[in-house]
């Protein structure tokens, strides 16, 4: 094929300019060398402006997710990869399969071509080792001073077996809660690579696909009554939103909740609770109780789930409150949180 | 977790819990004022009412030093930005806190302010260095236990020459504030019987400094660390004074605090800082020598000389019943305004301004805390 750009983009020491977003020849061969490059797959070869797929009867899930980031590459992850599993997890949270994503990279002027590529090569491993491919997509470029370096925005489709109801206005009084591991590791792993703020931490994000550990749960029990991943705001957020939703109220049990020592201690330092903490790799299940022990048993099988544990009970409150009883011995409301969790002043 | 676990132990707490029950004279009430925020916060985070007797409790204190600060220092702040064009350094839980016509540093910052989160005092003289040719201020908050670090700024930019560094002082003292809420008479008298003295302010001016609870005042005061085994054991010991009609200054925070506090912090403090004879507390009015400003000899470094900022006194939103929750004499849940215009969200007084002031902290934790909601009969309800 005739190419309309002749040699190689210097990856290494490029950064982005304005020409890679104007549409002509400079951003047809960052498109090639690097987009194309690295997320490689036939519908994306066909070089069409969409792709077009045949899915099998049923219903059908999307979703779309945008992704700001402070800094870019975090420990345990990075732009690139938290793109693609964000939001393959929100897809998946349905019980649905995950099938393709298209994803759009809005690009700040002057940004390094060897950390796009570094990104791109990070979301395409992330894509093929979820067995999610990126099928379409665009560029765009600001001028300086109107981005941050890089925001990506992916969406997600996926189709949802036959059978499977799982939404976030079925939890019933009775219902189990489980959280399938530690709380907190992501929003703590970001922070600690924060340039003033950069505390010594061997943490680090969870970022993760997790709808291959759905797949699992939903083979086991069918009737799950809901699957949300705690990301922004952390499991008590998350838990405020499903007991409204729901019109139900819950009883967490602390000392059932895994959270990592390091993450622990973390919070003490800046002074946040871990409750409110940010995950990218964990889900909340909602499920009948007689359900409970064989999908804890699923859940533990996957490595993603290895720790999965059972915090609380959904109960009747026409207030909707999350409650927990605490390890010391009392009782405290999880609120939803007022803005942004500021570290306290002393 | 060394430190963390030890003083959160559930088995302990449920003893302790056991021997204030038995110790308790069911004759009477115990009204505890826990004077910090740190301690509001302990209690509504672990839970530590539920394991009271029904007499005994917990009134919440003044000891948020984001809470008390005034409007009108924040629209001085906010002056300066759009005067001056500074850059602004401020602890994070600040920016949230309202100004006057509904404005707040965050609000500032979204139209275009330049204000930076910083952590600590060294955060903010770095940005001075990085930028050289903008003014650099430091809005510095809080009671005796951030002052030291302020002082250490100052005096570093004073030796290293750095001429656009400058400290917008708001430093607090505890002693004074508890003394003018001890010291109300008639029906704005503070209702307290006891007081659960500051933590980490303690670690720098000594427990001695409240001496004055005990000998003018007839209060006993047990100095409290901030973890909730701390609380439970301080609460005990001053139950305890109660039931012997003794009057004293208790130390139970001996691990960190003692009587004459860290010499060479006061020291410092001392070298940098004069009273001010006067300052604003929001919720409690004017208090004379309530608070610190920069001598005349770091003038230099001083915001307030350097940009010849006004002083803007404010007037606290009518209806608000900070003054009297903060004295112990109402609950946030008898002011008209809580939870209905005045939010965390949309904070009006001091109280609900941080998440540990006394109203927030009772919104967040306490709101529902009416007779069949308790976790414990919730768990019935299934």
């Amino acid at each position: 094929m005739m190419r309309p750009y002749s040699g190689k983009l210097d990856i290494r020491h490029g950064l982005v300019n304005m020409s890679h977003g104007s549409g002509g020849r400079a951003m047809a061969q960052l498109i090639e060398q690097i987009f194309m490059k690295h997320f490689d797959n036939e519908l994306l070869r066909q070089h069409n402006d969409q792709a077009a797929f045949n899915v099998d009867a049923g219903r059908m899930v999307i979703s779309t997710d945008a992704h700001v980031i402070a800094p870019l590459f975090f420990p345990g992850g990075d732009i690139g990869s938290l793109s693609v599993h964000g939001t393959i997890n929100d897809v998946c949270m349905s019980g649905a399969t995950p099938l393709y994503l298209s994803a759009a990279f809005i690009m700040e002027e002057g940004f390094p071509l060897s950390e796009l590529e570094r990104i791109v090569i990070s979301m395409a491993k992330a894509s093929r080792d979820a067995g999610v491919a990126v099928i379409t997509g665009d560029t765009k470029v600001v001028e300086k001073g109107h981005g941050d370096g890089i925001f990506i925005t992916t969406t997600g489709v996926g189709v949802i077996p036959n059978g499977i109801n799982i939404s976030g206005e079925r939890a019933c009084p009775g219902d189990v809660i489980i959280i399938s591991g530690s709380i907190g590791d992501h929003g703590m792993a970001v922070l600690s690579s924060r340039e003033n703020l950069s505390f010594e931490t061997t943490l680090q994000s969870d970022s993760a696909a997790l709808h291959k550990l759905v797949k699992k749960m939903t083979e086991v029990s069918p009737n799950i009554h809901c699957l949300r991943d705690p990301t922004r705001g952390g499991l008590a957020t998350t838990l405020n939103e499903l007991a409204l939703q729901s019109s139900v109220g819950m009883l967490l049990d602390e000392q059932a909740i895994p959270i990592k020592p390091a993450v622990v201690g973390a919070c003490e330092l800046l002074g946040l609770d871990p409750l409110y903490v940010a995950n990218e790799g964990k889900l909340i299940c909602i499920c009948d109780a007689a359900d409970a022990d064989a999908l804890l048993a699923a859940m533990q099988t996957d490595a993603l789930g290895r720790h999965a544990a059972i915090i609380g009970k959904v109960v009747m409150d026409e207030h909707h409150m999350v409650q927990m009883k605490t390890s010391f011995g009392g009782s405290r409301v999880v609120d939803w949180l007022a803005g942004e969790q500021l570290p306290r002043i002393c | 977790m060394k430190y963390v676990n030890e003083f959160r132990n559930g088995d302990i707490a449920a003893k302790l819990a056991r021997v204030i029950a038995s110790e308790v004279n069911t004759d009477r009430n115990y009204r505890l004022m826990e004077f910090c925020g740190g301690h509001t916060h302990a209690i509504f985070r672990f839970g530590i009412q539920d394991l009271m007797p029904d007499n005994v409790n917990f009134i919440h204190g003044p000891g948020c030093p984001v809470c008390v600060l005034p409007k009108g220092r924040i629209d001085s702040a906010i002056k300066l930005l759009q005067e001056h064009d500074v850059i602004l350094c401020t602890y994070a839980d600040l920016i949230r806190v309202p100004a006057s016509k509904q404005m707040s540093l965050l609000k500032a910052k979204a139209d275009g302010a330049d204000i930076r989160m910083v952590y600590s005092t060294q955060d903010a003289l770095n940005i001075a260095r990085q930028n050289p040719e903008r003014q650099v201020v430091f809005f510095a908050i809080g009671f005796e236990t951030t002052t030291p670090p302020t002082t250490v700024a100052i005096q570093q930019a004073k030796q290293q020459g750095l001429s656009n560094f400058s400290v917008f002082c708001n430093h607090l003292l505890t002693p004074p504030a508890m003394r003018h809420i001890l010291q109300q008479d008639g029906d704005q008298s503070a209702n307290i019987d006891g007081i659960l003295g500051p933590s980490h302010v303690s670690t720098i001016i000594g427990s001695q400094a409240y001496n004055f609870c005990a000998t003018e005042y007839h209060i006993p005061i047990v100095i409290a660390g901030f973890e909730p085994l701390d609380v439970m054991q301080s609460t005990l010991m001053l139950i305890r004074q109660l039931n012997n009609d003794s009057v004293t200054v208790e130390n139970e925070y001996t691990r960190v605090v003692t009587p004459k506090g860290n010499r060479k912090a006061q020291a410092l403090m001392q070298e940098v800082f004069e009273l001010r004879p006067t300052f604003e507390w929001r919720g409690l009015g004017m208090m004379p020598d309530s608070a610190l400003q920069i001598r005349d000899a770091y003038a230099e470094w001083n915001t307030e000389k350097r940009f010849d900022v006004e002083s803007i006194v404010s007037s606290d939103v009518k209806n608000c019943l900070c003054p009297a929750i903060l004295r112990g004499l109402n609950k946030p849940t008898d002011c008209t305004l809580f939870g209905t215009v005045c939010t965390p969200e949309n904070p009006m007084g001091a109280c609900m301004v941080s998440s540990e002031g006394s109203c927030a902290a009772y919104w967040s934790y306490g709101r529902f805390r009416q007779p069949g909601l308790r976790a414990s009969q919730l768990e019935k309800s299934v």
